[in-house]
């Protein structure tokens, strides 16, 4: 993505973006027609308005969660939460094994996450800063994978990884989803970017590669990392199908799964209060990461233009 | 003469490129080539019979009138989320990109629904749509509009853009609100100045600057839409009613993991795979075309 | 703290570790049996007490039952795993799976089993219609579990408000045709009534109950060469009126699977079809007095002979060691009898397999307190099942019954007309199944 706009970000009209990206954080004016106050209010209204609207459903997710099966699903709707949320939500932590299922969760996004930065800093770091043979065959090998979708090569994944053992293993949960496209490449473009004469210079002070990757290189790119980080952990957290083939044990299923056991099957009417609690825990940890490292997220992301 | 700024060592680069390489053959190659063997053969499901049909599997996907219909729908479904995602998001972003206070709190407000995974984005707005319960097809009623996805594809299919696009919603806000620190702000200024209103300001300044994100979010949507959005389908309409929500994708997975079909199955992973290294080829080249005039 | 009570703590430390250390030694001397089912939410909490009580009751063995998700997910669970290699020891299939658990290779025919383990079952004593829907060759292959039947269940309540009798259920179409019109012009409830799973009910055991054959061959018994007759004169009519009555408001359309249910407990239908497994469930949501009744009949010229079950059975995997496979028949022994048959019909509504479980259920006064427990049984044993009665035999089933229901969602949605969409059907189905011989023939 950061490589899109690079092209700008050489020319003049991309020194002037630089120098407002850094006044639109500080920008204040002195004076302020009524005209812009206007304008401010009207924002301000408009921001809140959207942030109700995309909000609401979670909102309402948890209205649900907070009323008895009868008033969740009572008419007309309610739309304040109700007194129930502590009996809910302790049922649905109990009834679905919710403290083993985020801590799976957890295990299988950071594994996910850690494995997929390390593999992709390294192959990215080859691929920009070596000029070997296959290096085009092989970013081009790495590249296409972005677009093979677990749910398309489901059986024969699943049977390379019987055929390892690693079937309800952390392992298995892992390692196939470490491969990543995204990663390298973005990755890949940021290196391209950071001034040649760094590595000249290390070059000049004798310094091996993998030093020079230590101790320039990496602490140049953290913030990309870390809105790697983001990404790839939420990504991790999505998971769905591939955690459902690959476990085969309670103890080691992972969360979005866990909330369909409360969906139930054949005959029953589903417990939407429970369903919607366990859909709240559900989905707290990849949002608080979210909003934890939105900064860095963001700003790793306007970086990468430079 | 040696390029700047590049190492030389023998071995190491494939070291380096090793542990990717490695995992990219195992998981990605192989299963995707065995795949590509298995279209060309019908198979019981436990895989103890094998018996080559040439290319009967694919002939029979593209003269069906089912599996058409499936195309058109993930064409409308997939332009659907990209175009919804991409006219919201850009609205929001450029909003979330005033000079006001406050804004760190309205861009996190923003962000956090990508956290949401969409089986669980699914069940959440199924919920709000529920024939019975939705709060949705309750506030309707009055008006005497009736909101049934059970009985009414057009429905079915709103449902599962909206949630499809409510779940990528933060995910392209946050590139839309790093694409727009490009825009140059003197030139808004002057041409503020010279009486030009917003929306002219908008559509000649920001939005060119804008473009390269939007094409690579136009691509990255599109293949979210394709591929990463089968948890909703799964999670609420299954392909119905009829088959109005039918999109690639779940039909693959339907044919291969319900029906046990897996030689149709593999035939259509590698239409999509087919799909998939188009879009991957054409971002591709959009790129290397930016930067080669750096 | 004194040195004394420091050492007292740390030998009473080690013991402690040395015991978990040395429990699942212990656990391991017994033989793990690996049971995938796909009961969830409280079916699967009675799931896993018959399997703690199994596991209490004896040390030999010990039963892991692990939900697998869906139906589907548990097949495509255990298809996966077999291909690989590591079949669980038992797996719970959905009826539509029986053709292809049948022709798979990899099953071990649960008769064979019990007779090779020496553990002595009487095949007889299931009932009727379970174990024909199961039988191959005149033997069972796989073990009843979780059988049950569609019936038709109806809101008193409502019944009163219309002024109608509350204790008289309409018995055929025609009666509950006037009787929808009495409610919705009563203004009693919103829609008359809906059905859950639209393809079984609607006409898998439609067909059944009016004797009429849904499929050639003995609705596929007979042989892979099967082929639809649901657009025949008996399938096009009940279709035809179905969709006239979703067009008047008398019948609403309420999803594939049990998706409908809450049109039942939310007072939107007074009538509702659906799976007598349902009774637990609207015994929890529905707040008003309801019966069920046998599913309506068309009267002449067609006979009222008996509805099929629908729901699962327990297939024993091969693949497995001595140990393991006597496990597994120990653990089917455990289910078949009669008290746990007993206990499993009264807490999920699922029929008891076997006529002693229904002998003693019938002396306990059982039926005379829940009398909506009996209209499953009676339907089912209200005629000796016969070529049209025994149930459906489809290679892809599964995908039958996505397409007739989604062809049944076109009609309803009113995008074909009925004839259209039946024949659409019949057409895919039947391509379907000619695949399935290919594999197999």
């Amino acid at each position: 993505m950061s490589m899109t706009t690079r092209a700008e970000a050489g020319t003049p009209v991309g020194a002037g973006a630089k120098a407002a990206a850094v006044r639109a954080g500080t920008g204040r004016w002195a004076g302020m027609s009524a005209t812009d106050r206007r304008n401010k209010i009207v924002t301000h209204l408009l921001l809140l308005l959207t942030i109700a609207v995309v909000a609401f459903p979670l909102y309402y997710a948890f209205v649900v969660s907070s009323h008895t099966m009868a008033d969740a699903t009572a008419r007309p709707p309610k739309l304040l939460p109700g007194g129930e949320i502590l009996n809910n939500y302790a049922e649905a932590w109990e009834r679905t094994n919710m403290g083993r299922l985020l801590l799976n969760s957890t295990l299988v996004s950071l594994g996910i996450t850690f494995g997929k930065i390390i593999i992709s800093v390294l192959s990215a770091f080859a691929i920009v800063y070596f000029r070997f043979p296959f290096r085009q065959l092989i970013f081009w090998m790495i590249f296409v994978t972005l677009m093979l979708p677990v749910e398309v090569r489901m059986v024969p994944t699943y049977e390379v990884i019987s055929d390892l053992g690693w079937i309800d293993s952390y392992t298995g949960l892992i390692i196939p989803l470490i491969a990543s496209a995204t990663a390298t490449f973005l990755l890949r473009q940021f290196f391209m970017t950071v001034p040649k004469e760094l590595a000249e210079a290390a070059q000049l002070d004798g310094a091996s590669p993998l030093r020079f990757l230590w101790s320039i290189l990496l602490p140049l790119s953290w913030q990309n990392l870390a809105a790697l980080f983001v990404v790839h952990f939420v990504y991790g957290w999505k998971q769905y199908l591939w955690p459902l083939m690959m476990t085969t044990s309670r103890n080691m299923q992972v969360v979005v799964i866990g909330i369909q056991r409360l969906i139930p099957s054949g005959t029953q009417l589903p417990e939407w209060h429970l369903v919607m609690a366990a859909a709240i825990m559900a989905l707290l940890p990849p949002v608080v990461v979210i909003i934890v490292m939105q900064r860095y997220f963001v700003k790793a992301l306007m970086d990468s233009e430079k | 003469m040696p390029e700047r700024g590049v190492f030389r060592n023998r071995w190491l680069p494939y070291l380096l490129v090793l542990p990717q390489v490695v995992i990219t053959a195992v998981f990605f190659f192989w299963p995707a080539f065995r795949s590509l063997y298995l279209s060309f053969y019908r198979t019981d499901p436990f895989g103890l019979r094998l018996i080559y049909v040439g290319w009967r599997n694919f002939q029979q996907l593209f003269t069906s009138p089912q599996y058409h219909k499936v195309i058109v729908n993930t064409v409308i479904f997939s332009i659907g989320v990209t175009l919804l995602g991409l006219a919201l998001s850009l609205a929001i972003a450029v909003l979330a990109n005033q000079k006001i206070k406050g804004l760190g709190f309205y861009r996190t407000a923003l962000l956090w629904p990508y956290g949401v995974a969409p089986p669980v984005a699914g069940i959440i707005w199924m919920f709000l749509f529920h024939p019975t319960y939705g709060l949705i097809p309750y506030s309707l009623a009055p008006y005497g509009i009736t909101v049934n996805w059970l009985n009414s594809p057009t429905v079915a299919m709103l449902l599962v853009i909206i949630s499809a696009t409510w779940a990528q919603l933060g995910y392209n806000i946050a590139f839309f609100i790093a694409g727009l620190q490009l825009v140059p702000e003197s030139l808004l200024e002057a041409a503020s100045v010279d009486g030009a209103s917003s929306f002219r300001r908008f559509w000649s300044i920001t939005f060119p600057v804008l473009s390269p994100v939007t094409f690579f979010l136009a691509v990255m949507n599109l293949t979210y839409s394709l591929f990463e959005t089968f948890g909703v389908i799964h999670s609420v309409t299954r392909g119905g009613p009829g088959d109005a929500t039918q999109i690639l994708v779940y039909k693959a997975y339907q044919d291969g993991f319900v029906a046990f079909n897996l030689g149709s199955s593999a035939a259509q992973s590698l239409v999509l795979m087919a799909i998939a290294i188009l879009l991957t080829f054409v971002q591709f080249r959009f790129i290397e075309r930016r930067v080669s005039y750096e | 703290m004194s040195g004394h009570s420091k050492r007292f703590l740390h030998g009473l430390l080690t013991l402690v570790l040395l015991l978990a250390l040395m429990a699942p030694g212990v656990m391991a001397q017994r033989t793990t049996i690996v049971f995938w089912h796909a009961m969830s939410g409280a079916l699967g909490e009675a799931v896993q007490y018959l399997v703690d009580t199994f596991n209490e009751s004896q040390d030999e063995f010990f039963v892991e039952a692990v939900y697998r998700g869906s139906y589907e997910e548990t097949m495509v669970a255990a298809v996966a795993a077999t291909r690989a290699g590591n079949p669980p020891h038992i797996v719970q299939v959905y009826e539509v799976g029986t053709r292809q658990m049948l022709d798979s290779g990899v099953i071990y025919p649960v008769y064979q089993l019990m007779a090779d383990y020496g553990i002595d079952i009487d095949w007889d004593a299931f009932i009727g219609p379970v174990r024909g829907y199961y039988e191959f060759q005149g033997n069972l292959y796989s073990m009843p579990f979780n059988s049950s039947s569609p019936i038709m269940y109806y809101n008193k309540d409502a019944f009163r408000a219309a002024g109608l009798d509350p204790e008289k259920p309409p018995t055929t179409w025609q009666e509950l045709e006037q009787v929808c019109r009495a409610i919705l012009e009563a203004g009693v409830t919103r829609y008359c009534f809906s059905s859950n799973w639209p393809s079984w009910i609607m006409l898998e055991n439609m067909h059944a109950w009016h004797d009429q054959p849904f499929a050639t061959l003995s609705n596929g018994f007979d042989g892979l060469g099967v082929e639809l007759l649901i657009n025949g004169e008996f399938g096009l009519m009940q279709v035809s009126k179905l969709a006239e009555w979703h067009k008047e408001g008398i019948y609403q359309y309420g999803g594939r699977g049990s998706g409908a249910s809450p049109m039942f407990s939310n007072g939107d239908v007074a009538i509702f079809m659906e799976s007598s497994a349902g009774i637990a469930g609207f015994r929890n949501t529905a707040n008003f007095d309801w019966g069920t009744a046998m599913l309506p009949h068309w009267g002449e010229p067609y006979e009222k002979v008996n509805t099929i079950i629908g729901g699962a059975t327990l297939w024993a995997m091969r693949g497995h060691d001595d140990a393991g496979n006597r496990g597994i028949a120990e653990f089917f022994k455990f289910l078949a009898q009669t008290e746990n048959q007993v206990w499993w019909h009264k807490n999920t509504g699922y029929v008891p397999i076997t006529v002693t479980a229904m002998e003693q259920l019938e002396a306990e006064g059982y039926f005379d307190e829940h009398p909506e427990q009996k209209t499953a049984l009676l339907q089912l044993t209200h005629a000796e099942p016969r070529a049209n009665t025994r149930g459906v035999r489809l290679g892809t089933f599964v995908q039958v019954r996505d397409i007739i229901e989604s062809q049944l969602e076109n009609i309803f949605a009113g995008l074909v007309s009925p004839e259209q969409g039946l024949n659409q059907a019949v057409q895919q189905a039947n391509q379907t199944l000619r695949e399935y011989q290919m594999i197999y023939e």
